[in-house]
């Protein structure tokens, strides 16, 4: 009897430990088998000067008019500081900002999601954002410590067709993920976007709680139910190879930039237009309002293929 | 993007016979679609000499940033010392070091670039090596003016000088008529040698020798010369005590219309920002992004005539004038 018991007890244990595996095993390998019809371009490129000349000039026009971005801002309460800034600041260019909250705050404007859960905030903000902004083609989505300079985000997404999938900012690989950085800001085609919300309500393959044991980042769990889906990350870049999307502060990329190429550091560290960075306390947010969209050398134009003008009720851009 | 020697990637816009214009080749590159013919046309125009005052403890710490970033901007850019530097390279003033010495170190500096580069320049800045300085729009500023007119220009104060004196952090710069009669004041003994404060002293001799403080702010009355960082004067409320109100000759605005679009200066800046504050006028931009400031050139700038360095690339278009008065 006891010898029998014994066995059992082992048997169990084996199975326990063979089940957590293979599940553990089947999460990350899934990709695997939709990496045969991945669509073969992991870098999304800026459009070039050639690619927009090829574009007759109407076509640019509508196309500047055309090209919608809906801003989905996740915001905390005790994030006040960071939550105003972006207000006051970049917000103002997405063609509709909404600010998405843990809870309702007396002070700001928000659509309360009634949860602190980051993933389960991120999937209620997403299904709010598809079902009110459907004449929307992108979806840009950012934490209030973000700062994005939203025309050069329509400069990258010029000649893209929304009603294809795409998931594009900052790219991080871990382990078989290659997954979008929230921090850097995380874009979605439309197609994208209704491609996820079809998969939100079927728990075996997208479910409230995450596929894993532990819990994984937000920005993880979006990545494993995107790809389900059949849509992949892909990292953004400038006609140089540049990130465009960043996920440190300009600050930090200056001070990396002193200590690798110090003859020619504001050359180097970062992108002419870049979409995004990282990490600026809410001071600096108004610097580089002032920075991006009026500090400028006089007597230097740019004949730009795009004409974004100023928006309504603000002053200080 | 304008001649700074580290800079190759100048676009090219040529003229067919039929008028209509192509991009050659080179400008599908990253400044591409820049357009810099009037930043062009002004470099020769409004030719500026800029003087860096530094010292030998300050020359890796700070002005080897200023060497790296604005002053390559500047038509002619010497940093000035106490002593001699042949490898930076700085000019030796023959000083000692220390607060005290700053209005000394002044009326050399200025002494020696009357004696030695009198007509390589028709205006001449005086900056720290805590000053950023965008001197494509100091260019601006001074368009309107001509170098024989005894003005100079920068953050205007107050008290002490009936017509106002310009903050030294701010960075100043004189005309060369002014420089002129600033070194007139000293042989004739108009001026005074001896001040702890170097930038009211200079001030008070201005006024002595007739040279008049001009108000270097832009057409909608917003400053261009400031004291202080970007994020201070964009952000940072000033308590009523702050001395500031009380010295400043314009009044004060807090928030974003402290500081015009095409600002000349801050101070205080250190290292890190001075190449944050490069990237930003510089480089960074949004992309099809219309200002909603955007002044032209000022009329009295049809009068200034054109000369070439010996820096300058041959092939700049000095029949451009008419041209460009239709495209600003």
């Amino acid at each position: 009897m006891y010898s029998e018991g014994g066995s059992f007890m082992k048997g169990m244990l084996l199975g326990g430990i063979f089940c957590i595996v293979a599940t553990l095993l089947s999460s990350f390998n899934f990709g695997h088998q939709q990496h045969t019809d991945h669509h073969n371009h992991h870098h999304v490129n800026a459009p070039s000067k050639e690619e927009l000349l090829r574009l007759p000039e109407h076509k640019r026009i509508e196309l500047s008019q055309n090209i919608r971005v809906y801003c989905v801002i996740l915001v905390e309460p005790k994030e006040l500081a960071y939550w105003a800034a972006v207000r006051e600041t970049w917000s103002k260019h997405c063609d509709k900002a909404e600010f998405y909250s843990s809870e309702e705050v007396k002070v700001f404007e928000s659509v309360s999601v009634e949860t602190k859960d980051p993933w389960i905030m991120l999937r209620k903000a997403l299904k709010h954002a598809f079902d009110n902004a459907k004449d929307h083609k992108w979806y840009f989505i950012a934490r209030p410590t973000t700062f994005a300079i939203i025309e050069n985000l329509k400069y990258l997404l010029l000649n893209k067709d929304p009603d294809q999938p795409f998931y594009l900012g900052h790219m991080v690989k871990s382990g078989d993920l290659e997954f979008i950085e929230l921090s850097g800001g995380i874009v979605l085609s439309t197609e994208a976007l209704k491609r996820l919300v079809g998969v939100l309500g079927d728990s075996s393959k997208c479910p409230e709680q995450g596929r894993m044991i532990w819990k994984l980042p937000e920005d993880k769990e979006l990545a494993v139910c995107l790809k389900y889906t059949g849509v992949f990350a892909e990292n953004a870049e400038d006609t140089e190879g540049k990130d465009i999307f960043n996920t440190k502060s300009v600050n930090t990329l200056i001070n990396e930039a002193m200590a690798e190429t110090p003859q020619e550091v504001a050359e180097s560290c970062c992108s002419d237009v870049a979409v995004t960075f990282n990490g600026h306390s809410p001071n600096n947010m108004h610097v580089m309002m002032f920075g991006v969209y009026r500090l400028r050398p006089f007597g230097h134009k740019f004949h730009d293929s795009l004409v974004f003008l100023p928006p309504k009720d603000s002053d200080n851009d | 993007m304008h001649p700074t020697k580290a800079d190759p990637t100048h676009a090219q816009v040529v003229e067919t016979a039929e008028g209509a214009r192509c991009l050659t080749p080179e400008t599908f590159l990253s400044h591409s679609s820049e357009d810099s013919r009037v930043a062009d046309d002004i470099y020769n125009k409004v030719r500026i000499l800029c003087w860096v005052m530094t010292g030998p403890a300050n020359l890796e710490k700070k002005a080897r940033h200023v060497k790296a970033t604005w002053s390559r901007h500047c038509n002619m850019v010497i940093f000035m010392s106490s002593t001699d530097d042949p490898n930076f390279p700085t000019i030796g003033l023959d000083t000692k070091e220390g607060r005290d010495q700053l209005y000394w170190k002044t009326i050399r500096a200025f002494h020696y670039l009357e004696q030695h580069h009198f007509n390589e320049a028709d205006w001449f800045l005086k900056a720290d090596d805590d000053t950023f300085i965008v001197v494509d729009n100091l260019r601006l500023v001074l368009a309107n003016y001509t170098p024989d007119e005894p003005i100079y220009f920068g953050k205007r104060f107050r008290p002490f000088a009936k017509q106002g004196y310009m903050s030294g952090g701010a960075g100043y710069v004189l005309s060369k008529e002014a420089l002129r009669r600033f070194v007139e004041g000293f042989r004739t003994n108009v001026c005074s040698h001896t001040s702890s404060v170097e930038d009211l002293a200079l001030g008070q001799c201005m006024e002595k020798m007739g040279v008049l403080a001009g108000d270097s702010r832009d057409s909608l009355h917003r400053e261009t010369f400031h004291p202080f960082v970007p994020e201070s004067h964009l952000t940072g409320k000033f308590t009523k005590s702050f001395w500031y109100w009380n010295y400043c000759y314009y009044p004060v605005v807090e928030g974003p219309q402290c500081c015009s679009d095409l600002a000349v200066s801050f101070h205080y800046v250190s290292a890190e920002l001075m190449y944050i504050l490069e990237y930003y006028t510089y480089h960074l931009r949004a992309y099809g992004y219309q200002y909603r400031y955007n002044p032209g050139l000022p009329e009295n700038y049809a009068r200034l005539p054109a000369h070439k360095d010996t820096e300058q690339e041959s092939g700049k278009n000095n029949s451009l004038d008419a041209h460009l008065e239709k495209t600003v």
